[in-house]
């Protein structure tokens, strides 16, 4: 569905992501994991088209995605859930999740996807006439989630969903990945929490400093001493 | 101040706060969204006023007149945005402000060039000078009417847009936070695009208004109005469209009422207490008054 190969990613003088090459098959849930810095964010970025790439290609559905502005990568199914929510914090929570539905072409279906976005996190539609910027900070993320879902995406881009949240809410956003999964989205997971994007992903790749250092089965990969003592052990974080 | 004497300089000003109100939505609406300080704003209001008066001159009636100008304006938005600020997309807010600036003073001496720098009665139907008592003594001109009619209509209509269009709500989210606006799947560009129409149309319905309020046009004549109305927008918030408008009437009565209010002998000095004023505003609240000081969520 998605194939990324070779990509190279400059800011300015520094290169962020140096040459790398994944896949995501249809109905997958493929995680990339690593440290802070190590060029997962920017990858997505430029898959959505936020950064251009110095090199290689995207291929999504027989089409190169490089050059294509970002609203048609969106309307073309890749919807992201961006790093830090970046929800509309001035607009309500009903607006945010119409804007989800900017791309799209079908807008019937609006009332009908609304009510989907509901049963998934029954708080936003408690909310729904709040100013998005009140909301706590899972209740956010909730409707960033939300708010991509409105996209109808083929393939659903999250960045970095657990950032900053507590536990139980960590616990609760990945309950929802594991539910959107089922239902059959697509899904590329960028986390630092590798122990949580390992137990719900299929497959997975570690990048390190703009290069994929491992890849593999997400359960094999969390069997790995190597992961293990970077990612998991009792000094990185849960 | 006798109960007419202010009733008349009430309406006055609303009917002056009315056009800053016009001029200041274009600034601060592009503002917001481009980060673009676009002083060439008053020479769109100058092209309407002339736009309008040639399409008189070509033997149309004032009201069709006043529309060619206003669709003649929307063009000359749209080509501003085209050839000047579209190839400065990202560009730092400065060369933006220096680009805004170099447009203001390209159109304004082509305009002196092509209209004549000799300032042109602006041809207004005769009744426009019409007096009309609405009670109490109070006598208002059909032009102060007009202006106030007009634009309280347009600001009605732009409230609604901003608020329940889809593009309206784009155009919010766009200015709030561009990047995750396009991960959306908004595409700026027609944000961006609708902004200067809007801001253009807005600052044309304004030269025209000015036109007939000051009753004659000049190439120079659209400095003052942007100057007013880019004031109007810092005492409001700068960016913020509800922030302009209210801005726009502070202005606009703090420079009536200061007039009839203060000395003959220092009514001359009415912009230098306007400025002064903005001075203190800024001291004291430099967000402006509907300014929002939040910081981000992380």
């Amino acid at each position: 569905m998605l194939k990324v190969d070779n990509l190279r990613v400059n800011y300015g003088a520094i290169q962020a992501v140096k040459g790398i090459s994944f896949e995501v098959q249809e109905r997958e849930l493929v995680a990339l994991i690593g440290s802070n810095g190590a060029g997962k964010s920017t990858t997505l970025k430029t898959v959505s088209g936020i950064v251009r790439p110095s090199g290689g290609t995207i291929t999504y559905q027989g089409r190169d995605l490089a050059r294509m502005p970002t609203h048609q990568i969106v309307s073309g199914g890749i919807v992201q859930a961006p790093e830090g929510r970046q929800i509309f914090g001035t607009l309500t929570v009903r607006e945010n999740l119409m804007l989800g539905a900017s791309g799209r072409t079908d807008r019937d279906a609006f009332d009908a996807d609304l009510q989907r976005v509901f049963s998934l996190f029954p708080i936003l539609g408690e909310r729904i006439g709040q100013r998005a910027g009140t909301l706590s900070g899972g209740e956010q993320q909730m409707l960033a989630i939300g708010r991509a879902l409105m996209g109808k995406p083929k393939l659903l881009l999250l960045d970095e969903p657990s950032l900053g949240l507590a536990p139980l809410i960590v616990n609760r956003i990945f309950d929802v990945i594991r539910q959107l999964k089922e239902t059959g989205v697509t899904i590329l997971l960028v986390e630092q929490n590798a122990r949580k994007a390992l137990a719900v992903a299929d497959r997975a790749y570690v990048l390190e400093t703009g290069l994929i250092s491992l890849s593999g089965p997400a359960a094999e990969l969390a069997r790995n001493p190597a992961v293990e003592q970077a990612y998991l052990g009792s000094g990185a974080r849960a | 101040m006798s109960g007419t004497e202010f009733g008349q300089q009430f309406i006055n000003a609303l009917s002056l706060g009315s056009i800053y109100a016009l001029v200041a939505i274009g600034l601060a609406m592009v503002f917001s969204i481009l980060r673009l300080i676009n002083f060439a704003h008053g020479e769109v209001l100058m092209l309407g006023a002339f736009f309008t008066y040639y399409a008189e001159r070509a033997g149309f009636p004032f009201l069709p007149a006043a529309v060619i100008g206003v669709g003649g304006t929307i063009i000359a938005g749209l080509l501003m945005e085209r050839v000047a600020y579209r190839p400065l997309r990202g560009a730092p807010e400065i060369s933006l402000l220096l680009t805004s600036l170099g447009v203001s003073i390209a159109v304004r001496n082509s305009a002196s060039m092509i209209f004549g720098v000799q300032p042109k009665k602006f041809p207004t139907p005769g009744s426009f000078e019409e007096r009309v008592a609405i009670g109490g003594g109070v006598r208002i001109s059909v032009t102060n009417i007009i202006t106030i009619v007009v634009a309280f209509i347009l600001l009605a209509l732009l409230t609604y847009f901003v608020t329940r269009t889809r593009l309206g709500i784009q155009m919010r989210a766009t200015a709030e936070n561009p990047i995750a606006a396009r991960l959306m799947g908004i595409n700026t560009n027609t944000v961006i695009v609708t902004a200067f129409i809007i801001g253009s149309a807005l600052a044309g319905v304004a030269g025209v208004l000015w036109g007939a309020r000051v009753g004659r046009i000049e190439p120079l004549m659209g400095f003052v109005p942007v100057l007013k109305a880019f004031v109007a927008t810092v005492i409001g918030g700068f960016g913020s469209i509800p922030g302009a408008v209210v801005g726009a009437f502070i202005l606009g009565f703090g420079e009536i009422f200061l007039v009839a209010l203060l000395p003959d002998h220092l009514t001359g000095y009415r912009d230098a207490f306007i400025f002064a004023a903005l001075i203190v505003i800024l001291l004291v609240r430099p967000q402006g008054i509907l300014g929002s000081t939040e910081p981000e969520k992380i």
